[in-house]
């Protein structure tokens, strides 16, 4: 009993030393796993860009089921770890019950709001991002049809849909924009070989640039394109590497800088509330490089550039749909 | 709707269920022995897995075939072990598998490939290219035969023919072999075969492999036909829609086919068109989705005619002393 004591009083010793040394910052990577190409390794890179300019160290774990949120968060919280960044919206409604039990952490959350007065909040302005690539795929299409293809049917993802097709049709107003969602369960992120027939269903039905965001499933797209011989569109991260030559263009959605960001501020400059990352501190944009030059014509990128122009300045609002859950434009 | 939409689903639907009908093949041979194998799924997760990352490292889509064929076999065996040999429930050890295989595949993935739980992007020679059956183009300007023979039967993959090959096969072996007559005894009443001098065990067995090679072919034409490339839980729920197809075929070849068909079909509609005017109504896609188990349910509560599984399935046959 006596040397379970020391062990304890040891640990409780350990603990509190570790709690008066200068925090670290944490980073809890999400179910799609560190290195996924897209959402996760962004965080990932944001989090290495940090460690590269500043030199300090963070703590990182990477989640292996959805019911490991909470656990994972309390211990990352016991340890010390401030602030802390959580990635995606699944992680709301168990941040929003942690939050209050640890009131002098601070939690930032990517993608979701939660409202707790030590959470940050940071959303992406995804439907602005989505709105330029709309407009490069109408411009791109020659058969004056283009689709998109979401994940699991949340309303983030027809955040994605709704910008899309209010770009297209703003670049040509009698364009078809044809929508599919792979499913309504989690698995329809990781379901490549769906994501390939619903793509070929949108081919047949006169598509020729399709848009994915559909995590694992966008895989399967970006390759059933490039062999159906289309243009496709990548998300999150710059996925126009994956096939050069096919792939038009990525929106890509800064979460790097985002976690950067947190982490650079620390717990001491934390702002709790909500962080849009938009056009405006370039926390969404398009894809522009050496794998996708010769597919975007000087046109397109005046286009997609005017169209950016008027976002920035207001003169076109384009419309959100987590708003009021319903699009203009079908 | 004209011929060409009906035949670009019809497509879809003969490729979406290819997998399913070999699952569910790979299903009837080992249920019909008299083991239940909720554990397609992670058969064919291994085999999507293993095909995958081996015809990527090789470049070879057919070493990639015997490794997931390999991997499948090896899962086969160890549901066989436990519930055959160990006599353990065969639910509990197909339930492990399933759980094993997901947690498993992308622990390796990470390990080899560090990509995130998936293989890279496979290239061409890494993967089944489409066959062109025998004068498809010749007969190209036919009218209604050249589209169907052309798009719609010609242009697969080589394992979508083998799967539908499969299914006279399943059905000679099962109903015309002495090897298939015992099988099915087996499934019904264990004990008056060993009572004939007939190894239950080694029937069981060789029921049980036979479901592994299957699996680890459809879990192949996952990764290295359809798709290219692995990703983690890519199978996501084919083997359980499998199974809800046997319920359906009420454990026979031919029926088992057109209960593949019929799911597949479902499936390319719901990829087709997000919502359906039924009779006024619009059904939404998701409907689709939820139709295979809707009618397994009413197929099991005995709506449609009674689906009586083999007898002694579920149990594990305990010689008597």
């Amino acid at each position: 009993m006596t040397l379970m004591q020391k062990f304890l009083g040891a640990t409780a010793g350990l603990a509190l030393s570790a709690g008066a040394a200068l925090a670290e910052p944490g980073l809890i990577i999400d179910l799609g796993g560190k290195f996924d190409k897209s959402f996760n390794e962004s965080a990932y890179n944001g989090a290495q860009n940090w460690v590269e300019t500043t030199g300090g160290e963070y703590m990182e774990t990477e989640l292996a089921s959805e019911a490991q949120r909470e656990q994972t968060m309390r211990r990352m919280a016991e340890r010390g770890a401030n602030p802390i960044v959580v990635l995606g919206f699944a992680n709301a409604s168990t941040l929003e019950k942690i939050a209050p039990d640890y009131p002098d952490v601070s939690f930032a959350i990517i993608d979701m709001v939660v409202d707790q007065p030590n959470v940050q909040s940071i959303v992406f302005s995804e439907h602005e991002g989505s709105y330029l690539v709309g407009v490069l795929a109408a411009m791109a299409s020659k058969t004056g049809a283009v689709s998109f293809v979401g994940g699991m049917d949340v309303p983030l993802i027809r955040k994605f849909a709704c910008g899309y097709a209010q770009g297209a049709k703003a670049a040509n107003p009698e364009i078809k924009v044809i929508q599919n969602m792979t499913g309504t369960t989690p698995s329809a992120w990781n379901d490549p070989v769906k994501g390939g027939e619903l793509t070929k269903a949108q081919i047949s039905q006169g598509s020729d640039v399709v848009y994915a965001a559909a995590g694992g499933t966008g895989v399967g797209v970006l390759q059933t394109a490039k062999d159906e011989g289309i243009l496709s569109i990548g998300v999150d991260s710059n996925q126009n590497y994956l096939h050069p030559g096919s792939v038009l263009t990525s929106m890509t959605k800064r979460v790097d800088n985002a976690v950067q960001t947190v982490f650079t501020a620390g717990a001491d400059g934390f702002t709790p509330g909500i962080t849009v990352m938009s056009l405006e501190n370039d926390g969404v944009g398009y894809a522009m490089d050496e794998h996708n030059e010769e597919l975007i014509t000087e046109d397109m990128i005046a286009a997609v550039e005017d169209a950016k122009a008027k976002i920035l300045s207001g003169e076109i609002t384009v419309h959100d749909y987590t708003s009021d859950d319903s699009c203009p434009v079908q | 709707m004209d011929l060409n939409t009906l035949i670009q689903i019809l497509d879809s639907t003969i490729r979406l269920a290819t997998p399913l009908l070999l699952a569910c093949l790979a299903g009837l041979f080992s249920e019909r022995a008299g083991v239940f194998d909720i554990g397609l799924e992670a058969k064919m997760l291994v085999a999507a897995f293993f095909s995958a990352a081996v015809a990527a490292l090789t470049g070879s889509v057919w070493l990639g075939l015997l490794a997931g064929i390999a991997a499948s076999l090896i899962f086969a065996l160890i549901h066989g072990i436990a519930s055959i040999t160990f006599r353990g429930d065969q639910l509990i050890s197909g339930v492990a598998l399933n759980f094993l295989a997901s947690g498993m595949t992308v622990l390796i993935a990470r390990d080899w490939f560090n990509q995130g739980g998936r293989t890279p992007a496979l290239i061409d020679g890494g993967r089944f290219q489409p066959v062109e059956l025998p004068f498809a183009e010749a007969l190209q300007g036919v009218p209604v035969l050249g589209p169907v023979y052309n798009e719609l039967l010609s242009g697969h993959t080589i394992l979508t023919y083998v799967a539908f090959a499969m299914v006279p096969l399943t059905w000679y072996i099962l109903f015309r072999t002495r090897f298939g007559l015992r099988l099915r005894a087996v499934g019904e009443n264990p004990a008056a075969v060993d009572t004939a001098g007939v190894s239950v065990v080694r029937l069981r067995y060789s029921a049980v492999l036979i479901a592994g090679v299957l699996c680890g072919i459809a879990g192949a034409y996952l990764a290295t036909g359809l798709a290219a490339g692995f990703v983690k839980d890519m199978t996501a729920g084919r083997g359980f829609i499998a199974l809800a197809a046997l319920i359906f075929a009420k454990w026979r070849p031919w029926y088992a086919m057109g209960a593949c068909l019929l799911f597949g079909l479902l499936d390319a509609i719901g990829n087709r068109y997000q919502s359906i005017e039924l009779l006024g109504i619009a059904v939404p896609g998701q409907f689709m989705q939820a139709l295979p188990y809707i009618l397994t349910v009413v197929i099991l509560a005995g709506f449609v005619g009674k689906a009586i599984p083999p007898r002694a399935g579920g149990a594990a046959y305990v010689k008597e002393r």
